[in-house]
């Protein structure tokens, strides 16, 4: 690891300003993802702005009837809250799906939001990888491909946003609050969140430079009956293969995105007006244009087929 | 991400680059010891930090490199070799201790982010002549083979008994607002975060359940 310099801010504009202020430094969450990156030097920070200290560890109701999430809730107690359970149970089951119970323990809702991803060539310091070293080239195109993404990704990079909770996020239209190092304020849909990367793929979400996550919002609940799927290699502590988030109303309409298949997680509207036709309209709506690799394409009929299970719960 | 330039690069990777490259290794393990004066950040040397924590009761003071892990810290400034290294990568559960009352990955966590907390390790959960009844129940049981594992699982262990308690939901709870039961399936699902290369599984699982139900 690098050595770095720390220190803890006292306000959201002050970390954004100290962040802003110092080439090469970044926020320190949790640091569950971050650090693992340190060891590696995948990301090398010169000087961690620590954001524990801000008091964002709160989950406030709003006057639209939802809920404000500040970013530094931990993934157990955001899963764990009362209101959670009952009305957004999709993010409960999401975040129980992902890490293991000392992860989330220390995983924060921002932290979340933003953990890289896991593809193996990017965890390689020897392969080349556009999205570690911009020109490098990409490993993974004529490599090994399992794991990766088939939609939304580019000739520069196939790898996916790997986690669970932005999936749930997603199906809830979430929305990311924001505080720039000039100290605005901005709210981000969580549908504009994470990039589609194009030949840029180390950009992986709209934030600027210094810009801070202060809290997620959820819009008043959905109703309905929720749904988290994850496929994976081992039936827990693993990352998703295809993860199904959705809320279905006793109509059979509803809102239904997938995760480990795309730079983020990937809902279509178009699609979401397929699922009173079945999981295979949907899909084949959502993946019209995948471009798979022999290795991932796979992962389309098991979305299909991972949403048909939750299709026939929902009517059960 | 930037190229750090050649006064940058680090130590390890100058004595990869074989002997041509011994004088710059040499210049460069100089930089590394002696921070540049007035220097306020970079990759300019070791920064070092007072750290204040309670570990297992006892107040604790130690000047830190800024880069040493919580588990580092317990194992080679503390001398608390109860936690264990296994991947240093959050992978395998063996650093697992209990911070202000939760468990975590030790490996995945600075020291810095510890100032003011509470933890607690192995050592402290009991001693040899007066055992946590969750340590009672592994040697009970023979929860362990090498052993080596068996510090993060019982750090583990006691804390998902807790969580359970405390009505934290998991990917296995069918009624997420009823009561949690500490049944085999929750148990062994909340324990996924703890591998074991020996495969003590069944009998870690019959020491916890011996422990909820008392
Ligand atoms: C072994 C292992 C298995 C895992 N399995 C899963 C899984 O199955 N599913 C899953 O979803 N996840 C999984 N994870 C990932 C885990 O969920 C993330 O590491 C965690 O959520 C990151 O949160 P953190 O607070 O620790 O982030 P940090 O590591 O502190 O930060 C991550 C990034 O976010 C930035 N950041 C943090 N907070 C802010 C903020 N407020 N504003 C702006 N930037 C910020 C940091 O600068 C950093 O770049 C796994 C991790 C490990 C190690
Ligand atoms: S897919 Fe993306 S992350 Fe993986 S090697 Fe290629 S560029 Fe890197
Ligand atoms: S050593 Fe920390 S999880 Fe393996
Ligand atoms: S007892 Fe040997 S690793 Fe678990």
């Amino acid at each position: 690891m690098r050595s770095f310099t720390y220190e803890r801010a006292a306000s959201p504009a002050d970390a954004a300003r100290a962040v802003a202020a110092t080439q090469g430094a970044k926020f320190i969450a949790g640091g569950t993802n971050l650090l693992d990156l340190m060891k590696l030097e995948i990301e090398r920070p010169t000087h961690l702005v620590d954001v524990q200290d801000l008091g964002l560890d709160a989950i406030e109701e709003t006057e639209e009837g939802g809920l404000r999430i500040g970013t530094l809730v931990s993934n157990t107690a955001l899963s764990a809250h009362p209101k959670v359970r009952r009305d957004y149970a999709v993010l409960t089951r999401a975040i129980q799906a992902g890490a293991s119970g000392q992860l989330r323990n220390k995983a924060t809702t921002g932290g979340n939001m933003l953990q890289r991803t896991r593809c193996s060539y990017f965890y390689d310091t020897n392969m080349p990888c556009n999205k570690r070293k911009p020109g490098d080239g990409c490993a993974a195109i004529r490599g090994s491909s399992r794991q990766l993404g088939v939609i939304g990704t580019s000739d520069s990079c196939i790898a996916t946003y790997p986690g669970d909770m932005a999936v749930a996020m997603r199906v809830l239209d979430a929305v990311v609050e924001t505080v720039k190092p000039d100290g605005t304020a901005r709210s981000i849909p969580s549908a504009e969140f994470h990039r589609l990367w194009g030949d840029t793929p180390h950009v992986e979400t709209v934030l600027e430079p210094g810009e801070i996550i202060t809290h997620v919002r959820l819009p008043a609940p959905l109703g309905g009956r929720h749904f988290y799927s994850k496929v994976r290699d081992r039936r827990s502590y693993a990352f998703a293969l295809v993860s199904v988030a959705a809320v279905i109303q006793s109509d059979g309409t509803g809102q239904v995105a997938f995760g480990g298949v795309a730079p983020r997680p990937w809902r279509l509207p178009e699609a979401d007006a397929q699922l009173r036709n079945g999981a295979a309209a949907v899909v084949r709506t959502a993946f019209a244009d995948a471009r798979p690799t022999e290795d991932n394409k796979f992962k389309i009929p098991l979305a299909e087929r991972t949403l048909a299970g939750i299709l026939a719960e929902a009517k059960g | 991400m930037p190229d750090d330039g050649y006064l940058n690069v680090s130590r390890r990777g100058v004595l990869a680059g074989g002997v041509g490259s011994a004088a710059l290794a040499q210049a460069s393990i100089l930089r590394a010891q002696q921070p540049m004066p007035g220097s306020q950040s970079g990759n300019e040397g070791p920064s070092t930090m007072r750290i204040r924590m309670t570990v297992n009761g006892t107040p604790q003071e130690v000047d830190l490199d800024t880069r040493t892990t919580l588990l580092d810290t317990l194992r080679e400034h503390l001398k608390l070799t109860g936690t264990k290294k296994g991947c240093d990568h959050g992978q395998c559960g063996a650093c697992t201790v209990m911070v202000n009352g939760q468990r975590i990955n030790s490996c995945l966590s600075l020291a810095v982010q510890h100032e003011g907390d509470e933890v607690t390790t192995i050592e402290g959960l009991g001693t040899p002549d007066d055992l946590h009844p969750m340590q009672d129940a592994f040697v009970e049981h023979d929860g362990y083979q090498c052993g080596y594992c068996t510090p993060g699982q019982i750090c583990s262990a006691v804390a998902v008994l807790e969580e359970i308690r405390s009505g934290i939901p998991s990917h296995v709870t069918d009624d997420l607002t009823g009561p949690m039961r500490p049944t085999e399936m929750e148990m062994r699902e909340r324990m996924s975060g703890n591998i074991c290369r020996c495969g003590a599984y069944s009998n870690i699982a019959e020491a916890m359940a011996q422990v909820a139900e008392a």
